[in-house]
């Protein structure tokens, strides 16, 4: 019985690490007020930024130079995108494309 | 404009507070559109009319409006309800909130009440599926010559509905591009310059507020190409307001949303949907009558929202 709590607490332990290691890895941009923010975010290479929408009005998220394009963020979805390469990479809501905002993604 | 004209808006907007919906009538007597509240037009002995209707948004459904099928539907029922029938409507774009088939079908169902031919133009919100437009064109535009645009003849006036929610830049506003711009040249060549001109397209293609990307980058442009027309028209949407100008022979003026108000540029952090108390909500999706024709006060853009 005590070894199976062992085991137990040590697999929950586990889990937990695991998933601490993978959320420090994580950045998120958060769009309001048709605003992303941080306008600019410098993270490191291997880095998955999740673009959340907070808005009452729909968004995407469209790479400049870097080609990605989300689905329509309704409020409260998101888009998850790995930089996996180092550089400046410009991004803009396809549908309102005055608004702008940049990864720096280091090595 | 005198302090008498400011009064005088003033007080046309406030009958309008009465008017629930949206749509804006359209006379065309002479060759010189004129427009006036739906709910107040009276029957014109000769010429036609057209019903502008804009920015349904279809599906939203926050607290700025948990019903815009209602509210549709109200400006609907009344365009069925003036005096003379118009010859046809147009739509200027978010017609859907989210570019769903179901969304679509609604609208569909709302507006084809009327009875009414009705011309599309596309919003941004709908051209957001996931095949980058198909919905909206595969529905509205099987006759356009390109992506979405298309032209047609009426009463002696030339309309051209332009699409300016593709393609867009960063940092950028609405975008025609330049085959669209190469097909106006080519529809509008060899026209007589006393062709009254009507154009209608989602986003103002005149710079409203740049901050908020309202205006189309290449809208001089098209209204180049337009220039020798001795009557030129400009209906927009997309900003949930009535602004207009006039400029030269040009006249342009922006719609109210069925669905929703919108802040005036400069009143507000963001351009997303402005929450009123629930009682207010038709006042602000009510049209005010524009005397396009008589009022030649150059670059003069009248705000004319009721908290203004």
């Amino acid at each position: 019985m005590r070894y199976k709590i062992c085991l137990a607490l040590a697999l929950a332990r586990v889990a937990f690490n695991g998933a601490r290691a993978f959320a420090a890895q994580d950045a998120t941009v958060a769009i309001d007020n048709f605003a992303f923010t941080p306008a600019t975010l410098t993270v490191k290479a291997g880095t998955k930024v999740v673009f959340v929408n907070h808005d009452d009005i729909p968004h995407n998220v469209v790479g400049e130079k870097l080609k990605f394009r989300s689905r329509a963020l309704d409020t409260d979805e998101s888009f998850a995108f790995v930089f996996d390469k180092p550089g400046d990479f410009v991004y803009f809501c396809g549908l309102h494309p005055q608004m702008k905002g940049e990864i720096r993604v280091t090595p | 404009m005198t302090r008498d004209d400011a009064t005088f808006d003033r007080r046309q907007a406030l009958k309008c507070m009465a008017w629930a919906g949206s749509g804006l009538l359209w006379t065309l007597d002479g060759g010189v559109p004129t427009s006036k509240l739906v709910g107040q037009a009276h029957a014109s002995p000769a010429g036609f009319s057209f019903v502008q209707i804009s920015d349904s948004h279809i599906g939203f459904n926050k607290p700025a409006n948990p019903d815009p099928n209602e509210t549709l539907k109200e400006a609907i029922d009344k365009i069925g309800g003036l005096p003379r029938k118009p010859a046809f409507l147009i739509h200027t774009g978010d017609v859907t909130h989210l570019s769903k088939p179901k969304e679509f079908d609604d609208a569909d169902q709302l507006i084809g009440a009327a009875r009414l031919d009705v011309h599309y133009v596309p919003g941004e919100h709908d051209v957001i599926d996931e095949q980058n437009g198909a919905a909206f064109l595969s529905r509205y535009a099987k006759a356009s010559p390109g992506k979405g645009w298309f032209s047609f003849d009426h009463g002696g006036a030339h309309f051209i509905g332009l699409v300016n929610v593709f393609d867009l830049n960063p940092g950028g506003m609405g975008s025609l591009g330049p085959d669209q711009l190469a097909w106006l040249a080519k529809d509008v060549a060899g026209r007589s310059a006393s062709t009254p001109i009507v154009v209608f397209a989602h986003m103002p293609l005149w710079t409203i507020a740049e901050e908020w990307g309202w205006g189309t980058q290449d809208g001089a442009q098209a209204l180049k190409l337009l220039a020798r027309f001795g009557s030129v028209t400009v209906l927009n949407g997309h900003i949930h307001q009535i602004m207009q100008k006039v400029d030269g022979a040009v006249t342009f003026h922006t719609a109210r949303s069925t669905a929703f108000p919108q802040p005036a540029p400069g009143t507000a952090p963001s351009p997303g949907p402005k929450l009123v108390p629930a009682g207010e909500l038709r006042s602000v999706l009510g049209v005010t009558s524009v005397a396009l024709a008589q009022r030649r006060t150059p670059l003069a853009i009248v705000d004319s929202t009721l908290q203004g």
